[in-house]
């Protein structure tokens, strides 16, 4: 069921240059393009069958973890998967334009958003749903975005989360930017206040132009900042292995930085390794890259269609690994949990998504003059004239004159 | 705004001195600096080298490396890691080296400078200006001579600005930083070496309003940048023979400010908009169509365009010939006159 990794050689002497990485024609044909296998170098401390392997080096980053924290984390990931699972239902009954689905990526975004303190600040792509939840964000905050009442609604300032950024890689300059500014301001340090910036992106858009450079700037910069990417394996139709001809994590080397490679399933590895990674940064080590190798269990957006480009084979591999399955056996089986504790998470994630269908329901939609609202700080008198006179033609409509 | 805080080691001598539009730009960057720490200078070579064309000469020097940024050799890690500056509080201040560059970061311009405020419905401010040196005339390869304004003028959510005399440049500048509007700066590169008095006492013009700068009776030309000198020159050649043109400096390219235009054209019934940009579908073409709205009874003639042609900048060699010079504007005033 699994397959090799398919990487280049890059060293001299190490093999082909290109060619290699091409799957072969069995491969192409099972379906297998995407791998479920990250490699020996991959950081897991809890395995898809729940048991906790002992891993030196990062053991450390969640000795604080017991029973009552994995049951807080497992939490999260259930209340984050209703959410998302009910964001989807709602698209599909038209109460949404569109739906962009974190199905399988629960651990990924829970581990490093648990691990990010108040001060540290967050810059998300659009997939960020449950980064938002650990940044006190709302579901019903982000419905608004895909719903078309508002472009982004909460507060980046109160919340240190950015609003989400739909262009590809646009954000990861933008978070090079906010941390070199941390650093600017002396808030990097060992002092309890210094503080550390996240961005998110994912495996598509390390191909683009602005990754690149958000790498660059940081690196000579010494920005105080950690590269999260979600490895989910597919850029909408697109496998990894049409951006990279190595694996992720190992381009760090090429700008200067360490790149580390982890469990996307597993969420006691996401968040050790990106509490690692932050204190690095907030100390003055960084950048560092995290790849986070996980899998996009549903679609790209609700307007996709995977059956297009996968089989599904590749998927069943990938719901062995899943990533709230795996702290659910690890708790019972530790006896850190009793059976009223899941069946409370499960009342509580049900009192959620009903809770974000009754919003959904109700939101209203905003006035025509929001269409001329806060386009600029200091105004614009040519634009007040456009609203102005829209606002009279409309107000012709009123009364059924027309 | 306020006259500018300086210290005697960087006071600017109390008499009025003659100074290059360079010069200007350059102290009125270091006036913002010195009033707020939170401003940066960021760009390719504008630290130890003070920029291609010396507009930060001695700034890093003075201020730091934390403040004047010898940035690596991408633009769109150059808007872009502003834009992050300015989420954080800064006030950065970027320079393209030139307009031809700019391409590079034009994503993160539209995408993430004009929108963020709107996005986020002024949560966050993005107090950032970009300064770029733009338009021909200066003998130079390709990418070096171009006039791109009309693309950013055409992109709401961003402030458009053009400087045309050293005494604007100085207090626009400052203006431009102080603005919690992005704001585009564009510098007629061929002008840096124009001279003229500046007293830093005075009280600035407005930033986004345009601005009569010979008042005449005969026709109205409307220009910014680099041609308002040429249409002076030519609104002087015009005297000789009698004829009394008004000249418009616009100043402000986004929003426009076309009253003091209307006004003018209201007397004259004549215009004629000068640019070195290709006129198509431009700011030329812009002001052309308010004016037949706000002034049909006014007009005289059809609005006259005089621009670079609609083509890519040319080799230098041919360069006197696309762009608008002292002829090309009095044969329109003269077309227009004669309609």
């Amino acid at each position: 069921m699994s397959s090799p990794e398919q990487w280049t050689h890059p060293e001299p002497g190490g093999g082909p240059a290109a060619t290699a990485a091409k799957p072969t024609p069995e491969q192409v044909i099972a379906g297998l393009r995407a791998t479920n296998e990250g490699g020996a170098e991959l950081v897991e401390l809890l395995t898809p069958e729940g048991e906790r392997v002992a891993n030196p080096e990062f053991d450390k980053y969640v000795d604080d973890i017991g029973a009552e924290q994995l049951r807080g984390l497992y939490r999260d990931m259930v209340l984050v998967r209703r959410a998302d699972r009910e964001g989807n239902a709602l698209q599909r009954q038209g109460q949404l334009g569109i739906w962009v689905p974190l199905l399988g990526q629960e651990a990924a975004q829970i581990g490093a958003g648990r691990a990010l303190k108040p001060q540290d600040m967050a810059f998300p792509s659009y997939r960020e749903h449950g980064v938002a939840w650990c940044r006190g964000i709302k579901p019903e905050q982000i419905l608004a975005t895909f719903r078309g009442t508002q472009h982004s609604e909460w507060d980046p300032v109160e919340h240190r989360f950015h609003p989400y950024t739909i262009v590809i890689g646009n954000q990861v300059v933008n978070a090079a930017g906010y941390a070199m500014g941390q650093r600017f301001d002396g808030k990097v340090g060992h002092e309890p206040d210094a503080e550390a910036t996240m961005v998110f992106f994912g495996d598509g858009a390390t191909s683009q132009g602005d990754v690149h450079e958000g790498f660059v700037w940081a690196a000579v910069y010494d920005a105080p900042v950690v590269f999260y990417c979600q490895n989910n394996q597919w850029a909408i139709s697109e496998p990894t292995e049409r951006q990279s001809r190595l694996p992720l994590y190992q381009r760090a080397r090429g700008y200067g930085f360490p790149g580390i490679r982890v469990d996307g399933n597993d969420v006691l590895a996401c968040l050790a390794v990106s509490r690692w990674a932050l204190e690095e940064c907030r100390t003055g080590n960084g950048p560092v890259l995290i790849e986070a190798f996980t899998y996009r269990m549903d679609a790209h957006t609700t307007s996709d269609d995977p059956t297009r480009y996968r089989l599904s084979d590749e998927l069943e591999a990938w719901k062995l690994k899943d990533p709230i399955e795996r702290v659910r056996v690890h708790l019972v089986r530790n006896g850190m949990a009793e059976p009223e504790f899941f069946e409370e998470v499960q009342v509580e994630a049900d009192q959620l998504a009903s809770e974000l269908r009754a919003y959904c329901f109700n939101m209203p939609d905003p006035p025509a003059e929001r269409i001329f609202s806060k386009v600029y700080a200091g105004g614009n008198p040519l634009l007040d004239k456009q609203r102005d006179e829209y606002m009279d033609y409309l107000a012709g409509f009123e009364g059924g004159a027309h | 705004m306020a006259a500018p805080v300086m210290d005697k080691q960087t006071a600017v001598p109390a008499a009025p001195t003659k100074l290059t539009m360079g010069k200007a730009i350059n102290m009125g960057l270091r006036a913002a600096m010195e009033r707020d720490p939170k401003v940066l200078v960021m760009g390719e070579d504008v630290g130890k080298m003070g920029g291609v064309y010396r507009i930060t000469d001695g700034l890093q020097k003075d201020f730091g490396e934390h403040r004047v940024l010898d940035t690596p050799l991408a633009e769109s890690g150059i808007v872009g890691t502003a834009v992050g500056l300015a989420v954080r509080g800064f006030r950065p201040v970027c320079e393209i080296q030139f307009e031809g560059f700019i391409f590079p970061a034009f994503d993160q311009i539209s995408s993430q400078v004009a929108k963020l405020h709107y996005r986020t419905q002024g949560m966050l401010k993005l107090p950032l200006v970009i300064r770029v040196p733009f338009g021909g005339g200066v003998g130079a390869v390709e990418h070096h001579s171009e006039s791109p304004e009309s693309y950013f003028a055409h992109m709401p959510g961003i402030k458009v600005v053009s400087c045309a005399n050293p005494v604007d440049a100085y207090w626009m500048i400052q203006q431009a930083i102080d603005s919690d509007d992005p704001v585009i700066f564009f510098e007629p590169k061929r002008r840096y070496h124009e001279k003229a008095e500046i007293d830093t006492e005075a009280t600035p013009y407005p930033l986004f309003k345009s601005r009569v700068v010979r008042p005449g009776t005969t026709a109205t030309l409307a220009t910014y940048g680099p041609l308002v000198k040429t249409c002076l020159d030519a609104a002087t050649a015009a005297a000789e023979s009698g004829q009394d043109l008004e000249v418009i400096d616009l100043r402000t390219l986004s929003p426009l400010d076309l009253d003091p235009v209307f006004e003018s054209v209201r007397r004259t019934g004549h215009l004629v908009v000068a640019s070195e940009a290709p006129g198509e579908v431009s700011i030329a073409s812009e002001i052309a169509d308010r004016v037949q709205r706000e002034c049909f009874y006014s007009l005289e003639a059809p609005v006259l365009k005089v621009t670079g042609f609609d083509t890519p900048y040319p080799p230098s060699k041919v360069e006197e010939e696309y762009l608008p010079d002292l002829d090309r504007v009095l044969d329109a005033v003269d077309r227009s006159l004669a309609w």
